[in-house]
């Protein structure tokens, strides 16, 4: 069981794909559901336009789980599993500003630009819609040979200003009770904190693993 | 413009059959109900009766009424938690009977009022009305009720009362949101003493002509049509006559979001949204907020000479 989980098989990381696949359909398929059969409430498009927003931040903080999670727990197969999710959070974003576009503006330009420009938690939640444009373009394998990986990987950390830009769109948004964005904020923190508390420890490791250049000034080590 | 109504809009067309057939059937159960001998329900066939002596045609604007389901389902009311299906859900659990409210303050004749005694004070009338949240969405709801000019002169306020204060009902056993320091409370709300006194403000007890449901303020509540919903207070415990302008929930929460007048006014936006527009519940295309939530005609003379974008 231990080393199934630890090495799955090609069969098995291509289920769990589908049912990856399948499990992030749930919440579009559920809204579509409800608005077909009248059930999402007395106003069905805030009840869309938060659904679709409450899952690319969702989505996007479970994308952002995958790496902490490969190696907290050591499985590395998970890494096959974060494309799909930042592409979901993705497609929900599109959803959602779709939402705004469409259902709530009317494609009423000058309406949209003025919320763009004056509204300043419509300003960060376009900015991080923006930020994630690039990141969906350039998610094929193709696409990162032409990069070249690390170009790739540096235009890929943008995904961590799109995290807080995200958070603090929902935080903005809220009338009175910040407890929801709070969860998400706190959530957000761990995520990024691990990751900060992984470059501390590997660069430790790093000074121990060459216990010479420990004496040698940092501005000469960068060469 | 309050009584009058075109001559040929027939009731039918302002309230759902469905709604006429439901309010006999809650007329009915109302009475069948008393037999249990239950207090609670022995005053709601007195309500029951008044309602049924109203005649349902003291409607002053055309618009669809927005369905019972929706009204009574999609709520702000914060005691009973934060979503909008929250007060729906959880306030079920609050004891509307017995019910008193404390009228004090600068008024020769301070007392307190039982609901019974409320719900004989002026005849019942049946007003339509406009709902425009703060939030950006409308509804338009029948209410029952009577001017809340009839409770006020009940008392008799001296002329020293410059405003009227409002407190709702803060029961931690039968709200479960007063839990959070979310707002404080409990929820007050104020007017200013002509306000108060215009015939379009209103105490409702009733809605789509059934006794008012928890969720939307029962027993009694208080509705202003011209201002933003949360100005309209409701299940009223305390009413109180002063000389200062009260410190409302909404304006002490945050100073620079609410006013204390908080009239609806599609000229000044909210600091963080527009309120030139919005969404009608139950309808698809979003319209054009009006000045005053359309009643201008009958209030605006309340605030001549006044910045609104100062007074907001």
């Amino acid at each position: 069981m231990r080393a199934w989980l630890k090495t799955p098989s090609r069969t098995a990381i291509s289920l769990f794909k589908i049912a990856l696949f399948l499990l992030c359909l749930i919440p579009l398929t559920s809204m579509a559901w409800r608005f077909y059969t009248d059930s999402l409430g007395a106003n069905p498009i805030e009840a869309i336009t938060h659904g679709t927003g409450d899952w690319a931040l969702r989505l996007l903080l479970a994308s952002l789980t995958i790496t902490p999670l490969r190696q907290v727990a050591g499985l590395p197969w998970l890494m096959r599993l974060r494309r799909m999710l930042g592409l979901y959070a993705f497609f929900y974003a599109l959803l959602h500003f779709t939402t705004y576009l469409w259902l709530d503006q009317f494609f009423d330009w000058a309406g949209i630009a003025h919320d763009i420009l004056k509204r300043p938690f419509i300003t960060v939640g376009f900015a991080a819609f923006v930020l994630l444009v690039p990141l969906a373009a350039t998610s094929f394998n193709a696409a990162i040979r032409a990069l070249g990986g690390r170009k790739w990987q540096a235009l890929h950390r943008s995904v961590y200003a799109i995290g807080i830009l995200s958070v603090v769109h929902y935080w903005w948004l809220v009338k009175r009770d910040i407890t929801q964005p709070a969860i998400y904020a706190f959530v957000l923190i761990v995520l990024l904190g691990a990751r900060a508390w992984q470059r501390e420890k590997e660069r430790r490791r790093q000074l121990r693993a060459t216990p010479l250049r420990r004496v040698i000034p940092i501005n000469l080590q960068v060469k | 413009m309050l009584i009058r109504r075109p001559a040929d809009l027939a009731p039918s067309e302002i309230t759902p059959q469905e709604i006429y057939h439901q309010r006999r059937n809650f007329i009915r159960h109302a009475g069948s109900l008393a037999l249990l001998g239950s207090a609670t329900l022995t005053s709601g066939s007195a309500l029951a009766a008044a309602l049924n002596g109203i005649a349902p045609n003291k409607i002053p604007i055309e618009d669809k009424p927005t369905p019972r389901k929706d009204v009574i389902s999609y709520n702000n009311y914060y005691e009973f938690g934060v979503e909008k299906e929250d007060p729906a859900h959880y306030a079920g659990t609050l004891k509307t009977r017995p019910w008193t409210v404390v009228v004090e303050g600068l008024c020769n004749k301070p007392r307190s009022f039982s609901i019974e005694e409320l719900l004989k004070l002026a005849p019942l009338e049946e007003r339509l009305y406009r709902m425009r949240c703060v939030e950006g969405w409308s509804m338009v709801i029948p209410w029952e009720g009577f001017p809340l000019s009839a409770l006020l002169r009940a008392v008799q306020p001296q002329g020293s009362a410059k405003y009227v204060a409002f407190s709702t009902l803060a029961d931690s056993k039968m709200m479960p949101g007063i839990k959070y320091p979310i707002l404080q409370w409990p929820y007050t709300e104020g007017l200013r003493m002509d306000e108060a006194m215009h015939p379009l403000a209103i105490l409702a007890v009733g809605l789509y002509g059934e006794e008012l449901l928890p969720q939307n303020g029962a027993p009694i509540r208080l509705v202003v049509p011209w201002k933003y919903g949360f100005k309209s207070a409701k299940s009223i415990v305390r009413i109180r006559l002063q000389e200062a302008m009260p410190a409302t929930a909404w304006a002490v929460a945050n100073p620079k979001e609410y006013g204390f007048y908080s009239n609806v006014n599609p000229e000044v936006d909210h600091p963080r949204w527009s309120q030139a527009t919005e969404r009608r519940i139950g309808e698809f295309s979003k319209r054009k907020t009006l000045m005053f939530n359309g009643y201008a005609d009958q209030v605006a003379s309340l605030y001549t000479g006044m910045d609104l974008k100062k007074n907001f």
